[in-house]
């Protein structure tokens, strides 16, 4: 049986719900369904939800005034039986290129890991990544399965300025800058694919429950996806998933 | 509309928030201080979800070329209307070719200009707050026209005028809730959190303010969870950072304590170098 989240008072008009400190898809899934089950329950009361690995930050649009009801309302959500995603989890394919010019870490990262440029990229390149949730800045997507041959500890001193579409690799974590921001993690490689669009519906075409693969394209082919995109004419693919 | 003069120190267009989109990782951003912004807003008889001018530490010069009526709340930036001074949490008539200027701030830090039915800048994610990556500019630049629609309505009277809480401008108390990992605190910490007074760091802005002096601790990293403008984290290195309006809706530090909405406003008004003390909530 799943475990029983626990549920706290946040502050005057939101609750925090908890799993324990796990990292697992089991959790996620049980994340997954029970954020879905409370939009869906809420629908009238305007209600937000800020989601991560294990936790569920349930955001009123209101001043909660008698928080065990809320409790006991949120609990008979979380029992509904039958409840399942909702939707079709997709594999993405994102172009990625692994070239010093934008890889600027590459050559201290691999000294460091003891392995070659070419052994990094064929390990970066071989797991399917699952999106977990969406935080730190708009469109930036936690991954977890990243190879533990991969893991590395961040900078001590953070870059100023990682470049928008940076491939980066920090802890046992690997992720994609989608905007120009301050960063300690190691940059191995630049996507040209725009990963969070405000004007698109929804912003992001990735959500959690997914998963991504990084494909490893050369130059030539990253200034060609460049150029169709900025035409609009590029289009995410994504792996069928029969496996 | 309005002309930016000149925009003031740091002034942007803030709206209610950009809310619905925080599970894509967008801040919620809005007015630093919602008491003062709603005042404003209030005042006028625009909706709550208005959006008004935030001038920051000292505020810009604007010409109106159409007539509308505006109100002023927040911060005291010494206001005049074609130089003639004009008073904070009033509402006031523009006529074409009036120039509105304000001064430094003498009491708060964030001051708010509404005009009725609020400014019209583009809306990006069903919110007119100006952030980065999502709306084309973060901040007022000189020269820059903001659009707001006519109203024309003879002299209002003084009956317009609300009460202001200027405990808001003058408060140093920050009333909390424990944060989720708050307990996880020795007694000693927990102790000094609450009975320490803290000063204003100079690492302060709508993302974030710092706090002095800090509070070293043994605590563990978390796993990366949701957060909220209020919250409290604590570094290892024992820096206590409130997350404000722009705050990013994740993160790993050791949640200890969460600011109430009153407290996050309170907090919007202070600067570098303001004493400030932090109560438990009942």
């Amino acid at each position: 049986m799943d475990p029983q989240p626990k549920y706290s008072q946040y502050n005057e008009h939101s609750i925090l719900i908890e799993w324990p400190p796990i990292i697992d898809e089991n959790t996620l899934n049980s994340v997954l369904i029970f954020k879905n089950n409370i939009l869906n329950h809420y629908t009238k009361l305007k209600v937000e939800v800020i989601y991560t690995y294990c936790s569920i930050l349930v955001i009123y649009d209101f001043t909660i005034d008698n928080i065990n009801d809320r409790f006991i309302e949120l609990k008979s959500i979380f029992n509904t039986k039958g409840s399942v995603l909702n939707f079709e989890s997709k594999v993405w394919e994102i172009p990625v290129c692994y070239d010093k010019e934008f890889g600027s870490d590459i050559e201290a990262y691999c000294r460091q890991k003891h392995i070659t440029e070419s052994e990094m990229i064929a390990l970066h390149t071989s797991s399917i990544y699952k999106v977990y949730f969406i935080g730190f800045l708009p469109g930036f997507l936690y991954l977890g399965g990243l190879d533990s041959r991969l893991h590395l500890d961040r900078k001590n001193t953070p870059d100023l300025n990682v470049k928008k579409g940076s491939v980066a690799i920090g802890g046992k974590q690997t992720g994609i800058y989608p905007q120009d921001s301050p960063g300690g993690w190691h940059v191995i490689g630049k996507t040209p694919v725009e990963l969070f669009n405000p004007s698109g519906q929804p912003p992001c075409l990735i959500q959690p429950g997914d998963a991504v693969k990084f494909v490893a394209i050369d130059k030539h082919t990253f200034v060609d996806i460049e150029n169709q995109i900025s035409d609009s004419k590029f289009q995410l693919k994504t792996i069928p998933t029969d496996a | 509309m309005l002309k930016v003069i000149k925009p003031g120190f740091y002034s942007s267009i803030q709206d209610s928030g950009r809310k619905g989109y925080r599970d894509f990782g967008v801040p919620i951003s809005g007015a630093m201080d919602t008491y003062s912004s709603r005042l404003a807003n209030t005042l006028l008889g625009n909706d709550r979800k208005c959006a008004v001018l935030e001038m920051t530490m000292f505020g810009g010069e604007f010409l109106f070329s159409t007539p509308s009526i505006i109100a002023i709340s927040g911060a005291e930036m010494h206001a005049t209307l074609n130089h003639k001074p004009v008073s904070n949490n009033s509402s006031i008539s523009v006529e074409s070719g009036d120039v509105l200027r304000f001064g430094r701030a003498s009491q708060g830090f964030r001051s708010y200009l509404a005009i009725k039915n609020g400014f019209q800048s583009k809306s990006v994610l069903n919110s007119r707050s100006q952030y980065k990556s999502i709306t084309k500019s973060v901040s007022l630049s000189k020269d820059e026209i903001l659009h707001y629609s006519e109203f024309k309505q003879t002299v209002i009277d003084s009956n317009a005028s609300v009460k202001y809480d200027q405990r808001i401008l003058t408060d140093y108390i920050l009333d909390v809730f424990k944060g989720p990992e708050f307990n996880k605190l020795p007694k000693d910490q927990k102790h000094l959190l609450l009975n320490t007074d803290f000063s204003v760091s100079h690492l302060n802005n709508r993302m974030a303010y710092q706090i002095e002096p800090l509070v070293p601790n043994n605590i563990d990293p978390i796993i990366t969870s949701p957060i909220l403008p209020g919250t409290v984290q604590l570094t290892p290195s024992g820096r206590l950072i409130i997350l404000m309006r722009d705050a990013q809706t994740t993160g790993g530090y050791p949640r200890v304590l969460q600011l109430t909405e009153q407290a996050i406003n309170c907090l919007s008004q202070k600067t570098t170098g303001n004493i400030l003390k932090i109560r438990l909530k009942e």
